[in-house]
C-alpha cells in the first residue's frame, strides 16, 4: 500500500488533538509544554507534506518546517527557562496554583 | 498679548517654580507671591472693563483673541470676557489668595499640595477667560481631576469614598457635557467652537436642541448641585481639606451655574423656555430641600454643603427665571454665595484644626476661647441668611423681585416656595451659632485653645471685606453683570 | 436739610468704630463715646423737628422733603431701590421719639451695664439699632425699610442675645428672630407683589395719587377671590404683626425680655416694636383707598391682641414679663386705632392721629417704666415680684417716677396717656360701639395689672434681701426723671396740629362722654388693684385665683401658644418634615448613586470570571470558539 497524504495527514491530527487535549487537561507546566510542542510539530508535518505532494517543485513548506523546529527550540529553552525559575519560586509547577499576578 | 492670557500663564509659572523650590517658605512666597498676582491682575482687568464700557465699547465680550492650536478641527484658544467672567475672575482670585493663606500651616507634603491646588486653579481661570467649547470643557477637566487627589489625599474622614464619588460623579457629568458640546457643535453647522458665533448663527434645529439642552444642563447641573444630582457635595466637602473645599464650593460651583447659563441656556434658547419648567421645579425642589436638610445636620460642613445646595439652586433657579433681573441676581449670587461658603469653610476648618471636632453637638461656647474667629462665623452666619448690608440680601432680593416679575401664575408660585428658604435659613443658621458659638465651653479641653494666627486672619478678614463691599454697595456690580447678562437674556426672551 | 444725613450716619460710624476698635477702649471711654454721638443725633434730630414743624405748609400740609437720595441697587428700569432720607410729620416724630429713648438708654446703661464683660460691645449694638432704626423710620421706599426692618432685627436678636452664654438668652434671641424673620417673610412677598403691580417702591410715587390709576386697575385682579392689592397689603401686615408682635406671631416678645433691661425699654417697648404699627402709618393712603377690608382686619387683630395680652399680663409674676405684655396690649391699641379709620380726611381718621399720639406717648411712658424696672432689678437682683415688696422707703425716685408712668398708662388726667388713649377710644367708639366698649374694658384691665405691679414692688410684704436695696445713681436716675416730666406734659402737645391722616391741622377735642367713662373705669380698676394687693396678705388674689384655677393656669402659661409653636416646629418641622428629608437623601438619592457604583462593580465582579488567570480554561473557550466558528462556516457554506 502506497502511503498516501491522507495517512501523513490522519497522522499530524492525532497528533494536534493530542496535543490540545494535553494542553487543556494536564496541570504540569512541562506537560502543558510538551502538548504545545505537539501541536507545533502536527503543523510542521502538513508544511512538510503539502510541500511534498502539492508542491513538489518547490522548497518553502520544508523552509517553513525547519524555520519552525528553530522557533520552538528557542522558544522551548525560553520557557523551559521561565517555568525553572517559577519552581523556584513557588515550589510547584501545577498551573492552578500560579496565580500570585491575580491577587 | 492679551491681558487675559495672564491669568493661565500665571498659574503655570506658579506650578513650575512650586516645581523647583526647595523648601517650604520657598512654597509659600511662590503662592503668596502668584496669588497676589492674581487678585491685583483681576483688579486691573475689571478696571479696564469697566473703563472700556465707560468708552462705549459695546462689543459682548471685550479682550477678544484667537489662537488656532488645533486646526483640522476647528479648536481655538479663543479668549474674552465679558461682565459676568470679570465677575467670576474677580471671585476665583480672592478666594484663590484667601484660600492660600487659609492652608498657610499645613504640614503634610505642602508642595505637592500647592502643585494641584495651582492646577485646579489653572483650570478655573481658563473655563472663565475661554468663550470656545472644547477649550472650555478641557479647561473644565484640568480643573476635576487635581480634586481626586487633593481630596484623596490631604482630605480627612472618608477621604478615598468621598473622593471617589465627588470625581466620579463630575466626570459621569462631564461625559454628558461633552456629547451635549459635541452635539451644538455639530448640529449648529458652525465653522469653530467659539459660543459667539454658534449664537449668532444660531439654526441649531430644535429637535437637536430638544436632545442636547438636558444633556448640556444637567452636564453643568451636576457641578451646580442640582437636584438630585447633588449628593456628591456634603460628602465631597466634608472630607476636602479648608483650601479644597473653599474653591471647590467657592468657584468649582460656580462653573456649574455659568455653563449652564453661557452655554445651554444661550446656545439653546428654544429648548430652554420648552423645557426649562422641568428643571425650575428641580432647582425649586433643592433650595427647598437643601435648607431643611441643613436643619437637623450636626456637622458643621455638612450643615454648609446642604445650605450650598440651598443656595446654589437659587442660582439655577434664577438664570431659568429668564429675565434681565433675575439672572443678574444669580451672577450676584454666585459671588456672593462663593464668598461666603468660602468664609464659611475656612472658618470651619481652622475651628477643626483647634478643635478636632466638627460636630455642633460637642462643640459649645466657642465665643469665649476665640473670639476673633466666632464673631467671624456669626458675621458669616448672618451674611449666609440674608442680612442688608451683606452680599447674600443684595443676590436674592434681585433674584426674587426679578422671579417675580414673571407674568404667569407658575413663575410666581415657585418664586414664592423659593422665598420661603429664607426662613429656613434663619432657622439653621441660628441653630448653628446658638448651640456652637454661644454658650458655656462643655469641654475643658478647649479652653486652653487660642485664637485664630495673623495668617488666618488675614485670609479671613479679605473675605468678611468683600462680601461686606459687595453687600453695602452693590451698583457698580450689579451693573456691570446686568449689562452682560441682556445680550442673553434677550436671545432667550426672543425667541 | 441734607445735615439730616448725619443723623443717620453718625451712629453706623460709631457702630464700626466701637465695634472694631471697642475692645481695646476703656468701658468709660466706650460709653461716653456712644452716648455722645448719640446726644448730637438727638441734638440734631430735634434741630430737624423745629426746623421741619417751622417751615410754612403748603396747601395746609407740611411738605414731604428728600433731602437725600442716591441710588443703590437697581432691579430694573422702574423699580430700584434708593436710600435715602424722607421728613414728613411722621417720619419727624419718629426721629424725636428713638433719639430721645435712646439717649436716656445710652445714659441709663453707663450705670446700668457698669462693670459688664462686654460693655463696648454693647455700646456698639445700641449704635447699630439706633442707626437701623432711624434708617427705617427716614426710609423714602418701602425696600429701604425693608433693608432696615432687617436690620433692627439682628440688631434685637444681637441684644436679646448679649449674654451669650446663658441658654435662656440664646433660646430668646434665637426665638425673636425667627419668629420676625417669618413674618418679615410676609411683608417681603407682599412688597414683591405691590411693586409687580404699582413698579415702584417709592413712598412719594405711591402716595401722591400718581399711582392710583394703576393700582386702581390692580385692584380688580383677584386671587384665590381676594383682590391681589389686599393680599399685598394684607401680607405687609403680617410682617408688621410680627414686629409689632400682634396674635399670633407675639411670642418672641416675652422671651425677649432675656436681653438687658435697657435694651427692653428700647426695643421691645418704645421704638423697634412699634415698627409694624409705623409700617400701616405709612402705607395707611394704601390702606385706606385700596384694602379697606385688611384695615378692619387689623383692628379685629390688633383688638384681640390686646385682650388677650392684658389677660396674660395680670398673672405674670416677671415685672419684666407684665410690661412686655402690657406693650404687646398698647400696641394693640395702636393697631386698632389705625384699624378703626375710615377715610382719609381728619374725621374718619381720627385713628391715626390718635395711634401716632398713642405711639409718641406710650414710647415715653412704657421706656420709663422698663427703664424704672431695671432701676428695681439692678437693687434686688431679681425679676421676681416676690423678691420685691416695700420698695418704695428705698428707692423714692424710682417709686415716684414708676407710679407716674403707671398713672399715664392707666389713662389718668393730666398725665400723657390720658390723652392719647382717650383719642384711641373716641375713634373706636365712633367705628362701632362694640369695639369703643372692648377697648375701654381693656384700659380697665390695663389699670388694673399696672397698678397689680406697682404694689407688689414697692407696697406689700418686704421679701428678705442679701443687702439692703438702696437708689440707684445718678446715670440711671436722671433718664428716670427726664421721662417722667415728659410722661407729665407730654399729653398736652397739640399733636393734631403736626400730624393727622390728611395733613391738615386738627385741633384735638376731648369727647366728655368718652372721657369720663374712661377715667371712671380707670379709677375703678385701680381701687379694685388696690384693695387686692396694697395689703401684705393678697387674700382676694389668692382665692380668685384658686376659684377660677382654669383660666388662671392657662393665663399663666400665656394660653399654651408657646407650646403650640413647639409643636409645630420641633414635632412637625423638625421631626417630620425635616428627619425624613434628610433620611431620604442619605438613603434614597444618594443611596440610589451608591447603588449605581456598587451595582457596576458587582456587575464587573461577574464579568471578571471570565478573567480567571487558567491558561487552560482560556484555552477550552478559544478551541470551542474556533469549533463554533468553523461550525458556523460550514453551515453557511
Amino acid at each position: 500500500m502506497e502511503i498516501q497524504v491522507e495517512h501523513y495527514l490522519i497522522i499530524s491530527t492525532i497528533m494536534l488533538c493530542a496535543g490540545i487535549y494535553g494542553f487543556l487537561v494536564r496541570k504540569n507546566t512541562l506537560a502543558m509544554l510538551i502538548s504545545v510542542e505537539l501541536i507545533l510539530n502536527a503543523a510542521d508535518i502538513n508544511f512538510a507534506v503539502f510541500n511534498k505532494f502539492l508542491f513538489p517543485n518547490q522548497l518553502e513548506g520544508h523552509f517553513f518546517t525547519l524555520f519552525a523546529i528553530g522557533i520552538v527550540a528557542a522558544e522551548t529553552a525560553v520557557a523551559i527557562a521561565i517555568i525553572i525559575n517559577i519552581y523556584r519560586n513557588i515550589q510547584t509547577l501545577n498551573v492552578d496554583k500560579m496565580d500570585k499576578l491575580k491577587h | 498679548m492679551n491681558l487675559l492670557l495672564l491669568f493661565v500663564l500665571i498659574p503655570i509659572l506658579m506650578i513650575f517654580c512650586l516645581w523647583i523650590s526647595r523648601n517650604i517658605n520657598q512654597v509659600r512666597g511662590v503662592m503668596v507671591a502668584g496669588s497676589t498676582a492674581l487678585l491685583i491682575l483681576s483688579g486691573v482687568l475689571t478696571y479696564l472693563y469697566l473703563g472700556a464700557r465707560a468708552d462705549g465699547d459695546t462689543a459682548e465680550m471685550l479682550f477678544r483673541s484667537d489662537w488656532t492650536w488645533y486646526s483640522s478641527l476647528n479648536i481655538k484658544l479663543s479668549l474674552g470676557v465679558d461682565g459676568i467672567s470679570v465677575a467670576m475672575l474677580l471671585l476665583s482670585s480672592v478666594i484663590v489668595f484667601t484660600g492660600t493663606f487659609a492652608s498657610w500651616k499645613l504640614k503634610d507634603q505642602t508642595k505637592d499640595f500647592f502643585l494641584w491646588f495651582c492646577l485646579l486653579s489653572l483650570g478655573v481661570f481658563g473655563f472663565f477667560i475661554t468663550i470656545d467649547l472644547f477649550t472650555m470643557f478641557m479647561f473644565y477637566e484640568i480643573a476635576l481631576i487635581p480634586m481626586y487627589l487633593l481630596i484623596g489625599h490631604w482630605g480627612s474622614g472618608r477621604k478615598e469614598y468621598s473622593a471617589m464619588k465627588l470625581t466620579l460623579m463630575l466626570m459621569g457629568a462631564s461625559a454628558l457635557l461633552l456629547a451635549g458640546i459635541l452635539g451644538i457643535y455639530f448640529s449648529s453647522g458652525a465653522t469653530t467652537m467659539n459660543i459667539l458665533e454658534i449664537a449668532q448663527l444660531h439654526n441649531i434645529p430644535m429637535n437637536a436642541q430638544l436632545l442636547f439642552f438636558p444633556l448640556t444642563f444637567v452636564g453643568f447641573g451636576v457641578l451646580g448641585a442640582l437636584f438630585p444630582f447633588h449628593t456628591w457635595s456634603p460628602d465631597g466637602h466634608a472630607s476636602a481639606p479648608t483650601a479644597v473645599s473653599m474653591l471647590h464650593a467657592g468657584v468649582l460651583m460656580k462653573l456649574g451655574g455659568y455653563g449652564c447659563f453661557r452655554i445651554a441656556m444661550y446656545l439653546m434658547p428654544e429648548a430652554a423656555n420648552e423645557l426649562g419648567w422641568i428643571f425650575l421645579i428641580l432647582t425649586t425642589i433643592s433650595v427647598v430641600y437643601g435648607a431643611y436638610s441643613a436643619i437637623v445636620q450636626t456637622d458643621l460642613k455638612y450643615i454648609n454643603a446642604y445650605s450650598s445646595v440651598s443656595h446654589c439652586g437659587l442660582v439655577l433657579f434664577a438664570i431659568l427665571m429668564t429675565n434681565q433681573t433675575a439672572t443678574t441676581g444669580a451672577v450676584i449670587q454666585m459671588l456672593s454665595h462663593g464668598l461666603m461658603t468660602a468664609l464659611f469653610f475656612a472658618l470651619i476648618g481652622m475651628i477643626y484644626g483647634r478643635t478636632h471636632t466638627r460636630d455642633i453637638r460637642e462643640l459649645a461656647g466657642l465665643m469665649k476661647v476665640m473670639p476673633f474667629l466666632s464673631v467671624c462665623y456669626v458675621i458669616a452666619g448672618l451674611a449666609n441668611l440674608g442680612l442688608p448690608g451683606f452680599s447674600g440680601f443684595v443676590a436674592e432680593m434681585t433674584i426674587f423681585v426679578g422671579s417675580f416679575e414673571h407674568v404667569d401664575l407658575f413663575h410666581r408660585v415657585i418664586t414664592i416656595i423659593a422665598t420661603s428658604s429664607i426662613v429656613i435659613t434663619a432657622v439653621y443658621i441660628l441653630r448653628l451659632v446658638g448651640r456652637s458659638i454661644y454658650g458655656e465651653v462643655k469641654n475643658p479641653e478647649f479652653l486652653k485653645l487660642k485664637d485664630a494666627t495673623w495668617d488666618e486672619r488675614v485670609s479671613v478678614i479679605v473675605l468678611v471685606i468683600s462680601i461686606a463691599a459687595l453687600g453695602i454697595l452693590p451698583l457698580w456690580m450689579n451693573n456691570m453683570i446686568g449689562d452682560s447678562v441682556l445680550p442673553i437674556v434677550n436671545t432667550l426672551v426672543s425667541r | 436739610m441734607e445735615y439730616t444725613l448725619i443723623i443717620l450716619l453718625l451712629p453706623a460710624i460709631m457702630f464700626l468704630f466701637l465695634g472694631l476698635a471697642g475692645h481695646k477702649l476703656k468701658h468709660k471711654v466706650a460709653g461716653l463715646f456712644g452716648t455722645i454721638s448719640l446726644g448730637l443725633v438727638t441734638c440734631l434730630s430735634y434741630f430737624t423737628a423745629w426746623e421741619y414743624f417751622t417751615s410754612p405748609r403748603v396747601n395746609g400740609v407740611f411738605e414731604k422733603i428728600i433731602p437725600f437720595n442716591f441710588e443703590w441697587l437697581s432691579f430694573s428700569e422702574a423699580l430700584h431701590v434708593d436710600i435715602g432720607i424722607l421728613l414728613d410729620p411722621i417720619s419727624v416724630m419718629m426721629l424725636i421719639v428713638i433719639s430721645t429713648v435712646s439717649l436716656m438708654v445710652h445714659i441709663y446703661s453707663l450705670g446700668y451695664m457698669h462693670g459688664e464683660k462686654g460693655f463696648q460691645r454693647y455700646y456698639a449694638f445700641l449704635s447699630l439699632f439706633t442707626f437701623s432704626m432711624l434708617g427705617l423710620v427716614v426710609a423714602t421706599n418701602i425696600f429701604q425699610t425693608y433693608i432696615f426692618w432687617e436690620l433692627v432685627g439682628v440688631s434685637s436678636y444681637l441684644l436679646i442675645g448679649f449674654y451669650y452664654t446663658k441658654p435662656s438668652a440664646i433660646a430668646a434671641s434665637k426665638k425673636a428672630f425667627i419668629v420676625t424673620r417669618f413674618a418679615d417673610l410676609g411683608f417681603l412677598i407682599g412688597i414683591l407683589v405691590l411693586s409687580f403691580y404699582s413698579q415702584t417702591f417709592s413712598f412719594v410715587e405711591l402716595m401722591n395719587g400718581s399711582s392710583d390709576a394703576i393700582l386702581t386697575g390692580a385692584a380688580t385682579q383677584t386671587f384665590l377671590g381676594i383682590g391681589v392689592l389686599s393680599w399685598a397689603l394684607g401680607l405687609m401686615f403680617i410682617g408688621a404683626a410680627g414686629k409689632s408682635a400682634m396674635f399670633p406671631l407675639h411670642i418672641w416678645l416675652p422671651d425677649a425680655m432675656e436681653g438687658p433691661t435697657p435694651v427692653s425699654a428700647l426695643i421691645h417697648a418704645a421704638t423697634m416694636v412699634v415698627a409694624g404699627v409705623y409700617l400701616v402709618a405709612r402705607m395707611f393712603y394704601l390702606y385706606i383707598g385700596f384694602a379697606p377690608g385688611v384695615l378692619e382686619i387689623i383692628a379685629i387683630v390688633g383688638a384681640f391682641t390686646s385682650l388677650f395680652s392684658a389677660i396674660i399680663a395680670c398673672v405674670q409674676t416677671d415685672i419684666k414679663r407684665v410690661l412686655a405684655f402690657s406693650t404687646i396690649s398698647q400696641i394693640g391699641f395702636m393697631m386698632v386705632a389705625l384699624g378703626v379709620c375710615t377715610g382719609m380726611d381728619s374725621h374718619e381718621g381720627l385713628g391715626y392721629m390718635a395711634s401716632m399720639f398713642h405711639l409718641f406717648t406710650h414710647a415715653m411712658f412704657k421706656a420709663l417704666l422698663f427703664l424704672g424696672a431695671g432701676s428695681i432689678i439692678h437693687a434686688v437682683h431679681s425679676n421676681e415680684m416676690k423678691d420685691m415688696g416695700g420698695l418704695r422707703k428705698f428707692m423714692p425716685i424710682t417709686h415716684i417716677t414708676f407710679l407716674i408712668a403707671c398713672l399715664a398708662i392707666a389713662g389718668i388726667p393730666p398725665f400723657s396717656g390720658f390723652f392719647s388713649k382717650d383719642e384711641i377710644l373716641a375713634a373706636a367708639f365712633k367705628f362701632n360701639p362694640a369695639m369703643g366698649w372692648t377697648m375701654t374694658v381693656i384700659a380697665g384691665l390695663t389699670a388694673f395689672y399696672m397698678f397689680r405691679l406697682y404694689f407688689n414692688i414697692f407696697w406689700g410684704k418686704e421679701a428678705k434681701h442679701h443687702h439692703t436695696p438702696h437708689e440707684s445713681p445718678l446715670t440711671i436716675t436722671i433718664p428716670l426723671i427726664i421721662l417722667a416730666i415728659v410722661t407729665i406734659f407730654g399729653g398736652f402737645i397739640p399733636f393734631g396740629h403736626f400730624i393727622t391722616s390728611d395733613g391738615l391741622l386738627y385741633n384735638i377735642h376731648l369727647d366728655p362722654q368718652v372721657a369720663i367713662t374712661s377715667v371712671v373705669v380707670a379709677v375703678l380698676s385701680i381701687a379694685i388693684a388696690t384693695i387686692f394687693y396694697k395689703n401684705k396678705e393678697q387674700k382676694i388674689p389668692a382665692m380668685l385665683g384658686e376659684k377660677l384655677s382654669g383660666l388662671h393656669k392657662a393665663a399663666t402659661k400665656k394660653f399654651y401658644i408657646d407650646e403650640v409653636y413647639q409643636f409645630i416646629t420641633h414635632r412637625i418641622i423638625f421631626a417630620c418634615i425635616s428627619t425624613p428629608i434628610a433620611w431620604f437623601d442619605r438613603h434614597i438619592v444618594d443611596g440610589f448613586m451608591n447603588l449605581m457604583a456598587s451595582s457596576t462593580q458587582s456587575l464587573s465582579y461577574s464579568i471578571r470570571k471570565f478573567q480567571s488567570g487558567h491558561v487552560q480554561q482560556y484555552a477550552f473557550v478559544f478551541l470551542l470558539g474556533i469549533i463554533f466558528i468553523i461550525g458556523l462556516i460550514l453551515l453557511v457554506i
